[in-house]
């Protein structure tokens, strides 16, 4: 199943990506539409970093091509914020966390202008929307997991963009934490703004995503959340593992699909 | 008057790797500060060999092309070869390394370069420069007035290139996503570090400058977790090293590079013992 959407936000056309000749991802096609929480859902070694990454023109493209807003990434840069995994930065760095949400604002502004007091406003505001007001001073490397992941959204924020690519956000941090970074992303979804996030846990999968993605180096399925939840789709994706798959069945039936509020 | 340029020497020659020594150590590059140290010696026997005088500028030409050649090639060996990073650096610098003590052996009647002075420098050559004058009223040894230059170009890049060098080194897929170029300034700041090495490596030699690039942004960091100031700790750390080895080396009669190198191990030492934050002795005394 892959459901196509007439003026997405993102456009990704027959990309294949390779590292060392090994395909990771394979003629990967899909269209997202505006305004929706989207999930990216695989299992480990999927490609779904990599997806991201290669959105994002961090990683080489052996084909096809990626369109943001119907335009190439460096023309609309500036609307689109990249939320890295959390273990890829060194967390002991001598930065305090206001230091890291200020550059949110280094896009927009350029390295060589100082930081002014608007930006400063921002930074603070955004702090303040991810609960880490308090800890703006703090050095980084005395945060736990889920405040070094909320300082990382708080950057997001910062940087005032439309369409979010959020790599794995709920890794680490306990259920209170990833309650109040849903209803972030809710918050923002309200606000019009795009967020697609790469997420683990196909039961919360259900309940957050508008429009999932089912990845495992091929594309497996592109569509609204409770078309693409099926057990063969979820099967595809992730091979044989089926005492995990049966365990997902039985939740669909028993949830009969919640109705989400939107 | 000896004494004073033999400690302003080894001061300018500090502040300057010392700073850039903060960006090494937390890009976890402070080995990449090393392996330049060395594979610049055949950037300089061959900048010497066409030149034909140890002028500094086709020295710091040929060094700086060295340097970025080193970083390069262990980038090239590292990404596109999968071979470990230490690996990479330790097959690259022993082999330029290697090749610039073979094209000295070679020609060593032409190059008045010698083998020891490129491991062990000798800073109190200095004071037996003449004078130049550049700035009427001051006058100074030209390997000090080379070593002041280096310092102010490095200060005036860690200024204005603070977010750019900040952000690169703490996130460079985000500064990537956000269209700041990592290559350049990873290039930028290994260019750098050649200039400032191959400057400091007449004075203090090429194992001695290892010390002054990781020493003193080590002690730093054990004792801030602010960047900035762990770039003025690690500058003053330098200055105090500067001063204490050179008292240390006459008193004790050996040499000063040597006694330089020392006092930033005591430092270091003391810094891992009493830091506010990482002392161990302190964490036991709050416990
Ligand atoms: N830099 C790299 N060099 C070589 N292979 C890589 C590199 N990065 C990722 N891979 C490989 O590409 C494949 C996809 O990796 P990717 O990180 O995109 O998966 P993922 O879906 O994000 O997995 P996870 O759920 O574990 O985060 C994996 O098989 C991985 O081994
Ligand atoms: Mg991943």
């Amino acid at each position: 199943m892959n459901i196509q959407v007439d003026n997405p936000v993102l456009e990704v056309h027959d990309l294949t990506v390779s590292y060392d000749k090994k395909p990771v991802l394979w003629d990967v096609d899909f269209t997202i539409p505006y305004g929706n929480l989207v999930g990216i859902i695989g299992p480990n070694g999927a490609g779904k970093s990599t997806l991201i990454k290669a959105i994002m023109g961090l990683v080489p493209k052996g084909s096809g091509y990626i369109k943001l807003y119907d335009d190439s990434l460096d023309s609309v840069r500036h609307k689109v914020s990249y939320v890295p995994q959390r273990e890829s930065v060194d967390w002991d760095f001598p930065a305090s966390v206001l230091d890291v949400v200020l550059m949110g604002r280094y896009g927009k502004k350029g390295l060589l202008k100082r930081v002014s007091k608007k930006d400063k406003e921002i930074a603070y505001e955004s702090l303040k929307r991810v609960n880490m007001l308090d800890f703006a001073s703090r050095q980084i490397s005395q945060l736990s997991g889920g405040q070094q992941q909320r300082t990382f959204l708080a950057r997001a924020l910062a940087q005032e963009a439309d369409l979010y690519l959020m790599d794995e956000p709920f890794a680490g941090v306990d259920a209170a934490t990833e309650r109040s970074i849903v209803d972030l992303l809710l918050e923002m979804r309200k606000e019009g703004k795009t967020i697609v996030v790469v997420h683990h846990d196909l039961q919360s999968a259900i309940d957050y995503f508008d429009w999932t993605l089912l990845l495992n180096t091929r594309l497996v399925a592109s569509g609204p959340t409770e078309k693409v939840f099926t057990t063969e789709l979820l099967q595809e994706t992730y091979g044989g593992k089926l005492t995990l798959l049966s365990k997902i069945g039985d939740l669909m039936k028993e949830k009969q699909f919640p109705a989400r509020e939107k | 008057m000896s004494d004073f340029w033999i400690i302003l020497t080894g001061c300018l020659a500090s502040v300057s790797c010392g700073l850039l020594g903060c960006f090494l150590i937390l890009r976890q590059m402070a080995m990449v500060g090393d392996a330049i140290s060395h594979a610049v010696l055949p950037g300089i026997v061959i900048a010497f060999l066409f030149s034909g005088s140890l002028d500094s500028v086709p020295m710091l030409i040929g060094a700086a092309t060295f340097g970025v050649i080193t970083t390069y090639l262990i980038e090239l060996f590292n990404k596109k070869g999968g071979l470990q990073k230490d690996a990479s650096i330790g097959i690259t610098f022993t082999w330029l390394f290697a090749i610039g003590v073979i094209l000295i052996s070679l020609y060593a009647d032409d190059v008045h370069i010698d083998q020891d002075c490129v491991l062990f420098g000798e800073i109190a050559y200095v004071a037996l420069e003449p004078l130049v004058s550049y700035i009427p009223g001051l006058s100074a040894p030209s390997t000090v007035w080379v070593l002041f230059i280096v310092m102010l170009l490095i200060i005036a890049m860690i200024i204005f290139g603070y977010k750019g060098l900040f952000l690169t080194t703490f996130d460079p897929s985000f500064a990537a996503a956000i269209g700041v170029s990592t290559v350049v300034w990873h290039y930028l700041l290994m260019s750098a570090v050649s200039v400032t090495t191959v400057v400091s490596f007449e004075s203090v030699g090429a194992i001695l400058v290892v010390a002054l690039l990781i020493a003193p942004a080590a002690t730093a960091y054990l004792i801030t977790d602010k960047l900035p100031k762990m770039l003025v700790i690690a500058a003053l750390v330098g200055v105090i090293a500067s001063f204490g080895g050179y008292y240390l080396a006459v008193w004790l009669d050996a040499s000063v590079a040597a006694a330089i190198a020392s006092v930033l191990g005591i430092e270091f030492t003391l810094a891992f013992l009493f830091s506010p934050q990482d002392g161990i002795i302190i964490k036991r005394l709050r416990r």
